[in-house]
């Protein structure tokens, strides 16, 4: 089936998504290779994009389309890859499709989850609720079958799980598998990961509950997400009457991560959107060294900025300290624009963490040249194997759809070229 | 070829349990003469499969699912070109959602399934278009980075290439420039030109990059496949047929002539960005008014933007292209001193290398601040700063100011033109015009479409898409905006760009070679038939079609051009003698649909409301409120829509002489945040249907009858109380008095 001219794409979300419809509506057949039981990655974690504030379901729902109603498409969930052989124009691919214990008889129905008692935490909304063990990751999970979490396995609960299913879509036996690939040409679009705002101490992330960071704002702004998208304080639940966004949390930091992360400034004034839509009278906190909203997202930036009750405050964040009897939180920095030291005490502080690549942790199985702080390079002397999106450097998502664009095109141009 | 149809009724997900599935049946083979149907468990399990391919191995060549939504289990019902495919959703939208074994959820079912059988009766085979004389190959306007780069990656992927560049020699703005700002890792150092004079001499060649200098385009008409383009070269036309065309037209830089404030044109001394570019091509940067050292030298960035009186936006590399300059004066002059007055410094991602790279530079000072006045003459300048950090006032001498002015697309420049011409009609009934697009006349493609020369621009004259997911969607199909025409952007961008443009082009050839429509229907092979004996040309179609598929001839006749159709609908909406119509989605199709909903006529029991939802937005909602089990009135029937722009106002008349008590459109948002993504269909239905309220005013029946709703795909949770409000609002007004009529 996979011959010298298809594609592998590794990373099912956004620039994985892309490099794959993009290349096979072109007429290649494409292997996408995902690692969660789902497409859509992180993007599909996300309440609304910004600058527009649309959902990114929406897009996700007409890719995920593109993908069911293109045979050129072949994908594997729970799927990682573990080996890469030979050169460009003539790849040998070794994928491990890990055990779903759901097969495709599966009709989304949901009554292994109503049989399963047992409950893990949720990793879609970082472990802030939980989930059974058997479940759809979202409603618009593609594809729309349930998984079976390893951690039920071996239990009594993954029997009744079986034992509830009509359609004899359980399968406790199944083992991780083996599939060869021969491809012409990769594109690798494993994503980034949230920098652990845990290692920058003095903010008490991980300390203090109503410090969080800002993929999880982006759950909790969700319908779908652990607050039914009500934004209150971790801590007890409470509706917030004041909020505060640390930017640059980590990033351009050379104890961190050395470079900007790109999105950060305005996913927070999007966040500072989101609070202004549920309390029409908080308080919100922009704590930053340069509000970086290029190009036409200035508008943005603009828009948010007339808001009264936005106080922009250039400066780093020193310090978060908790009052341990309320849970609230003061935000320390020099207010380097007056020169006076800035103490503000709020109801919650989201952390604007940066991307870290997830080739930064793990590497392409093959000669591929990195970056120091682990990005992907287009090495001219290295083709065939190309990164796109944020494994590149760090974008926003239309940014990454532009590089998953451009890095098809190159990865077609390495099937063509032998 | 005669049509069998096969109707297959699952049992499985609660479907059995709640549904009495004989009578839905009977509706099919009694009521509508289905050849074939058939219930199982488990329809898309292996046995069930079995039972649907065996039928149409015996001849069954229209296949009704009545089952699961269409938008799962689509790999697994596909049954190949020559078996129609119909999926009815009995699941999320019936049993999942409504009471089991009610009367109500009954006959909702039983409408769901008259509804999905005349859809495949109505539905024909669809046969893809063919292009006759259609090429492969690109067109590329615009020689500088973004074009060249364009071509060379089209050329690299093996197709040919028409460059055409308005100048006499390749390069554009970025040959101007000395030398680049950091294009690759590790982002700390400027860069000389050379991967320009690489790029020229790769273009030179390749043997399938033809390249015009001097050249403009004089007019391009056709479509993708099809493209004639008429090209001016020194005085003569040359013509060159393409199938895809690449706007790579680059920026300009703004007009410091309306910088007065910075004291632009007060001394010889205060330059622009590009002037300092050529004080440095020339080798010594001096002062221009004496040729003497320039000691102090200021930077004034956002010369222009981020400044509602001249530019809003962010020019995105002035930020970076000042930190090169600076370098390039300490370089020269190691006694030099170098301001640099900002706003916020704008190197993201790992451009801050390079401005790390700088603040290391000790001659090199870096001030927060606005700018308050720029005085001098040709013998001293004076910079005045307030807001600087720490709350300083300062006055900076300065022997030379550079004032960092920002990008203006080529886009942007030219006569802005309104492409709809108001109704007469409209505007002696007082009714508002149809919404219509700007176009800025910038001589760059100059199109020979109904809807005007050029790309309609987004905002600020850039012809950008509005999509987050889908920055290369486009207006005008086949033709893909790259570079800074785009949006401000810097040389790296810039480069992935072009390559991503010419990605889509290339597929767009591709595409349309197969007869199939680009994104975001992307692989639909079905296209529009204008039945032209009964056209009145009313020009509606030549002018609502969001993507400007349709020309027109001298007599307002429409002209449709198939490869530059979305199949969106929007024209089978806006036509009122109902002549366009799909193989697979027509005016009929719908209308036949609501005619066999089932009214009773009793309506203190059983009222009907008609829901005509966005098959990609709303009706997705609908199916994630019946995955939570949430529930809302059974008296709705739901017809999912391409696009609720291609709603054609007989199928409203329809369903209220058919006694059905009102109307729901649930489309996506409009307006500049436009969710839409046949980018005007929303905003045409609703403009439409403030047009059907006022008829239906003058008809006695009430406009409340008629409901436009803004519905995202996240909005699951809403769609309950949006249906039920709705009914809310029908059981005020009372019954439909047509019913029974």
């Amino acid at each position: 089936m996979s011959d010298n001219k298809s594609i592998l794409v590794v990373g099912g979300g956004m620039s994985g998504i892309t490099a794959a419809v993009e290349a096979a509506e072109i007429g290649c057949d494409v292997y996408l290779v995902e690692k969660n039981p789902t497409l859509g990655g992180r993007v599909a974690q996300n309440n609304q994009y910004f600058p527009k504030l649309c959902p990114p379901s929406c897009g996700l729902e007409i890719n995920f389309r593109r993908i069911k109603d293109n045979p050129r498409i072949h994908y594997f969930t729970l799927a990682e890859v573990e080996s890469i052989a030979g050169q460009e124009g003539a790849y040998e691919v070794k994928i491990k499709v890990n055990p779903r214990y759901v097969n495709e008889n599966c009709t989304a129905c949901g009554d292994c989850a109503k049989a399963c008692s047992t409950e893990i935490p949720n990793e879609i909304n970082y472990g802030m609720d939980t989930i059974k063990g058997a479940y759809l990751p979202f409603s618009f999970a593609f594809p729309s079958r349930y998984v079976i979490s390893p951690q039920i396995i071996g239990t009594p609960d993954a029997q009744k799980c079986k034992d509830a299913c009509k359609y004899n879509a359980v399968d406790l036996d199944m083992k991780p598998e083996i599939v060869d690939l021969k491809v012409g040409a990769i594109v690798w679009a494993t994503g980034w990961q949230p920098f652990d705002a845990g290692k920058v101490e003095y903010y008490g992330f991980g300390k203090h509950k109503n410090v969080i960071n800002n993929v999880m704002m982006e759950r909790i702004a969700s319908v779908n997400g652990p607050t039914k998208g009500k934004i209150v304080r971790p801590s007890d639940g409470k509706e917030i009457a004041s909020i505060a966004f640390v930017q640059c949390a980590g990033s351009r930091d050379e104890n961190f991560l050395p470079f900007c992360s790109s999105v950060c400034c305005l996913a927070s004034l999007k966040h500072s959107r989101y609070v202004r839509e549920q309390y029409p009278d908080a308080h919100i906190y922009i704590f930053y060294i340069d509000i970086r909203a290029l190009g036409k997202f200035e508008d943005f930036y603009t828009e948010v900025a007339k808001d009264q009750k936005v106080s922009f405050i250039k400066g780093k964040v020193a310090e978060i300290t908790e009052d341990p009897a309320t849970g609230a939180l003061t935000v320390t920095a020099e207010d380097q624009l007056s020169g006076k030291l800035s103490k503000e005490t709020v109801d919650m502080v989201v952390l604007a963490t940066g991307m870290v690549p997830a080739t930064a942790q793990t590497k392409i199985p093959a000669d591929v040249s990195y970056e120091e702080n682990g990005f992907v390079l287009w090495d001219q002397k290295k083709r065939g194997i190309y990164g796109a999106g944020c494994v590149r450097k760090p974008m926003d998502v239309a940014a990454a759809v532009q590089d998953a664009t451009a890095a098809t095109l190159k990865a077609i141009q390495s099937t063509v070229r032998r | 070829m005669d049509k069998k149809i096969g109707v297959y009724i699952c049992k499985g997900c609660e479907i059995g349990e709640s549904l009495k599935i004989e009578a839905l049946e009977k509706i099919a083979v009694s009521q509508y003469k289905a050849s074939v149907c058939k219930s199982h468990e488990t329809l898309c399990g292996k046995e069930g499969l079995a039972l649907i391919k065996q039928d149409i191995s015996e001849g069954v060549n229209a296949v009704v699912i009545a089952a699961c939504s269409q938008r799962v289990k689509t790999e697994v019902f596909q049954f190949g070109p020559d078996v129609l495919l119909n999926r009815v959703n009995l699941r999320e939208q019936v049993a999942w959602c409504h009471k089991p074994n009610d009367e109500d959820t009954q006959m909702l079912a039983e409408d769901t399934m008259r509804m999905g059988i005349v859809r495949i009766q109505k539905m024909d085979y669809v046969v893809p278009y063919q292009l006759e004389g259609m090429v492969k190959n690109i067109l590329v306007v615009g020689g500088g980075l973004t074009g060249m780069t364009a071509a060379l990656e089209t050329s690299r992927t093996g197709y040919d290439v028409i460059l055409v560049e308005r100048e006499n020699t390749l390069g554009g703005w970025v040959k101007k420039q000395t030398k680049l700002c950091p294009t690759q890792s590790p982002y700390e150092a400027i860069e000389d030109s050379g991967m320009i004079e690489a790029l020229m001499r790769e273009i030179d060649q390749a043997s399938n990059v033809k390249v015009y200098t001097s050249a403009t385009i004089e007019k391009i008409s056709g479509a993708p496949g099809l493209f004639d383009v008429t090209i001016k070269q020194n005085g003569n036309s040359v013509s060159e047929r393409a199938g895809a065309v690449i706007n790579a037209a680059g920026a300009v830089p703004y007009d410091a002539g309306k910088l007065g404030h910075l004291g632009y044109g007060t001394s010889k001394n205060i330059v622009t960005r590009e002037q300092l570019e050529e004080l440095a091509a020339g080798g010594k940067i001096n002062k221009p008014s004496d040729g003497k050292t320039a000691e102090s030298v200021v930077f004034i960035l956002c010369a222009g933007s981020r400044d509602k009186n001249h530019l809003p936006y962010c020019s995105s590399i002035c930020c970076m292209e000042s930190l090169k300059q600076a370098k390039y004066i300490r370089t020269q002059n190691p006694e030099a001193k170098v301001y640099i007055i900002y706003k916020d410094m704008r190197t993201p991602g790992l451009y801050e290398n390079f401005y790390k790279a700088v603040q290391q530079d000790d001659g090199i000072f870096f001030t927060k601040g606005e700018v308050t006045a720029v005085n001098g003459n040709d013998a001293a300048v004076t910079v005045e700063v307030k807001n600087t950090l720490l709350g300083e006032n300062i006055k900076i001498e300065a022997d030379l100011v550079v004032l960092a002015t920002g990008m203006v697309p080529a886009t942007a420049l030219g006569e802005a033109i309104k492409i709809v011409v108001e109704d007469e009609k409209d505007k002696k009934e007082n009714q508002p015009p149809a919404p219509t697009d700007i176009i800025i006349r910038s001589n760059i493609l100059n199109l020979d479409y109904r809807q005007g020369p050029e790309l309609p621009p987004l905002k600020y004259g850039f012809p950008d898409s509005h999509f987050v997911c889908f920055p290369y969607e486009t207006r005008r199909t086949g033709i893909y905006a790259a570079g800074a025409v785009r949006s401000p952007i810097d040389l790296a961008s810039t480069m992935e760009d072009a390559a991503g443009a010419a990605l889509k082009a290339i597929q767009c050839v591709e595409m349309a070679s197969r007869g199939e429509a680009v994104h975001p229907r992307a692989g639909d092979r079905s296209y529009p038939d204008f039945f032209m004996q009964r056209c009145t040309q009313c020009k509606r179609c030549t002018e609502e079609c969001p993507f400007g598929t349709i020309n027109e001839d001298e007599k307002c006749n429409p002209l449709p051009n198939l490869s530059r159709c979305r199949r969106c609908g929007i024209c089978m909406g806006s036509c009122p003698e109902r002549i366009i119509s799909f193989k697979d989605y027509s005016v009929d199709m719908i209308g036949s649909m609501i005619k066999n909903i089932e009214v009773p006529e009793d309506y203190e029991e059983k009222p009907r409301i008609l829901i005509l939802a966005c098959e990609n937005d709303a009706y997705p909602a609908i199916d994630m409120a019946g995955m939570n089990r949430l529930t809302y009135t059974p008296y709705a029937r739901i017809i999912p829509l391409r696009c609720v722009g291609s709603t054609n106002m007989v199928w409203i008349a329809d369903a209220l002489s058919k006694g059905i008590d009102g109307v729901l459109l649930l489309a996506c948002k409009h307006g500049d945040d436009y969710q839409c993504h046949m980018v005007k269909g929303s905003e045409l239905a609703s403009y439409r249907m403030g047009k059907i309220k006022e008829t239906l005013d003058r008809l006695k029946l009430e406009s409340d009858r008629i409901r436009f709703e803004l519905v995202a795909h996240s909005d699951f949770n809403k769609i309950p109380n949006i249906i039920d409000s709705f009914m809310e609002t029908i059981d005020k007004v009372g019954p439909n008095p047509y019913k029974g009529m």
